[in-house]
């Protein structure tokens, strides 16, 4: 028996791997719902404190100097207008960004220095891309505090992330396809408009529609391009100033006071609204559309 | 007769058609030359948007430094711009402070959770948790910074009662429950892409699956999760809102979680906030800030892309 282990032995090893298998199994369980119970108690926390600050007045409300008479109309639209300027910009520019890469960029070092561009622009903070705003679109171009300013700072900050999805999507797009188009006489223009985009149209937009959602959420470059915390009017044009709902309740959270705390979880009950609401299209349009080759 | 008469005429339309067709075919390979020129435009506005960003902070950090010596950045250990003492010290331990939270909570939660994914769930349990988790990432942070401020703060006070109401502690716990759903998804396909016949050969050796995870799996995806480590902490670097809310806004020299703390970010959002003017010290500083912020992220992101290339098993 020199050497090698008793029957006893091996057996009350195997009892104890098995045991830390167990246990593991458990731990790691454990670990990876935290992240779900953390998930749970903020909306439920959000919930119960904003439910009852919510209602048609807070909806349609201006921001004011109390708590009780705060609203987020201003907030909502002035979201929805950035949003107007944030998806022709970034969709047009992403999507031929993509369409470059994917179908025409020749495989050289310029094409993969772009691709490694994007890749990092992606990882650049969000800060970062507000200070672009301020120096290039508020100062240089001398847009100022406006809704132009901030609109177009948004769209660079969602740009990189539209090229990767709209590349995702248009590699998807079996070459059967493609190949057909060429024998059927299109040339490579033809086959992208009448080929490969319609075929990568569902991928592109679920795509699109999470980066807009992100753009929708997003407070720290908005808050360097100056959108404002008060303001009792409605945006008149792309030049005027504007807020934005994450800026809203932004500005809700700093105010002291016991009761500013419930009118910001109110606000991020409609923020959180919007985005599921965006989340759900783009789920559906993937579900719908999202044909498997 | 009528049929003859468009006998006659028939010849004279195929030349025209010829004609047209030729046009059109010569407007067509213009547009053939011209649309990838327009494309390659759009792709090289990306390189542009880098060049702005690098070209913005550059010219405005020089502004700084031309003012403020290049040293007394670096070495001052107090940072009050408002009383003229730019050292930007305590700004950068205050964000390796939160960083070094945020990664000691994602860390451990998030690997625990993608081999749990990759090498125990089974399809049906992934389907449910895996978007789940995810949503997790979606949460806007300026959400995430109000959960911070009014309920975690007030659960930890309860246990550390010196607790500051504004504390790195807080704003990195919540920071690294924001990165977990990150580490979580780019670790578990690194775990993915370990062939199953490595796992399979592990199991008929008598191994059990936590000997699998551990001895085989987690080796041979190693650059991976490594990497995705890597870029968790430069989007906690890089985070924003979640400390300007939850952290304060006091550049303390310390590396004590209990005590208020200015990160970078936060002194850019409080440095172009409202009365700073255009051209005075604090609107450059926040620039050379700025590339202080962007130069970090950028070293933690490239490594991340080096590791992941260069570390990365073939199979």
């Amino acid at each position: 028996m020199n050497g090698f282990m008793s029957k006893e032995q091996w057996k009350k090893r195997l009892n104890r791997r098995i045991l830390v298998n167990r246990i593991f199994y458990i731990l790691f369980f454990a670990a990876t719902t935290i992240g779900l119970i953390f998930l749970a108690m903020l909306l439920y926390r959000v919930l119960t404190q904003g439910l009852g600050c919510l209602n048609m007045d807070f909806i349609k409300g201006f921001p004011a100097p109390y708590p009780d008479e705060a609203g987020i109309y201003a907030g909502i639209v002035g979201s929805i207008y950035l949003i107007a300027i944030v998806a022709p910009v970034s969709l047009v520019l992403g999507v031929s960004t993509a369409i470059y890469l994917e179908e025409y960029a020749p495989k050289n070092r310029i094409s993969r220095f772009i691709q490694s561009n994007i890749q990092n622009l992606a990882g650049v903070p969000s800060i970062v891309f507000g200070l672009l705003g301020l120096t290039f679109f508020v100062y240089m171009m001398g847009f100022g505090y406006s809704l132009l300013a901030g609109g177009l700072t948004m769209s660079l900050l969602v740009l990189p992330i539209i090229v990767v999805a709209a590349q995702e999507a248009i590699r998807s797009v079996p070459n059967e396809l493609k190949e057909a188009s060429y024998g059927m006489g299109a040339t490579k223009w033809q086959t992208i408009v009448r080929v490969v985009l319609p075929a990568s149209v569902p991928g592109i937009l679920t795509g699109s529609i999470l980066a807009l959602s992100r753009a929708i959420g997003e407070t720290a470059p908005l808050l360097i391009v100056g959108a404002a915390a008060a303001i009792y009017t409605l945006p008149d044009s792309v030049f005027g100033p504007y807020t934005a709902m994450p800026i809203q309740i932004y500005s809700w959270i700093s105010r002291p006071g016991e009761e500013w705390p419930l009118v910001a979880a109110a606000g991020i009950i409609v923020l959180l609204a919007v985005l599921l609401l965006m989340n759900a299209v783009a789920v559906i349009i993937r579900n719908k559309f999202q044909k498997r080759y | 007769m009528e049929s003859a008469g468009s006998l006659k005429k028939k010849p004279l339309d195929v030349q025209e058609k010829i004609r047209e067709n030729k046009e059109k075919q010569k407007m067509f390979r213009k547009l053939e030359k011209l649309v990838p020129v327009f494309l390659f435009l759009s792709a090289a506005f990306s390189v542009m948007t880098t060049l702005g960003i690098l070209f913005t902070l550059l010219k405005e950090a020089v502004g700084f430094f031309s003012v403020v010596p290049v040293k007394e950045f670096f070495f001052n250990t107090s940072w009050k711009p408002w009383s003229g003492s730019f050292g930007v010290l305590p700004l950068i331990t205050g964000t390796l402070l939160i960083t070094f939270i945020a990664i000691s909570v994602a860390l451990p939660l998030g690997i625990a959770a993608a081999i749990f994914l990759s090498e125990y769930a089974n399809s049906r349990v992934r389907k449910v948790i895996k978007p789940t988790l995810e949503v997790l990432a979606g949460i806007p942070t300026v959400v995430y910074g109000f959960f911070a401020l009014t309920f975690v703060t007030p659960i930890l006070e309860k246990f550390i009662p010196e607790l500051q109401i504004f504390n790195a502690l807080s704003a990195g716990i919540v920071v690294g429950i924001m990165i977990i759903p990150m580490v979580a998804s780019l670790s578990e396909d690194a775990m993915n892409a370990v062939p199953n016949s490595l796992r399979e050969g592990a199991l008929a050796m008598g191994s059990t699956k936590f000997e699998v995870a551990m001895k085989v799996v987690l080796p041979a995806a190693f650059s991976g999760v490594v990497a995705s480590v890597v870029l968790a902490i430069s989007r906690a670097i890089g985070e924003t809102m979640i400390v300007t809310i939850a952290a304060g806004q006091s550049p303390n020299f310390t590396f004590d979680p209990t005590m208020s703390i200015q990160t970078l970010t936060a002194f850019i959002v409080q440095g172009t906030s409202g009365d700073t003017t255009y051209g005075s010290t604090i609107y450059y500083s926040v620039y050379a800030v700025g590339i202080t912020l962007f130069v970090f992220t950028l070293a933690m992101n490239l490594l991340a892309q080096y590791i992941a290339r260069r570390f990365r098993e073939e199979y």
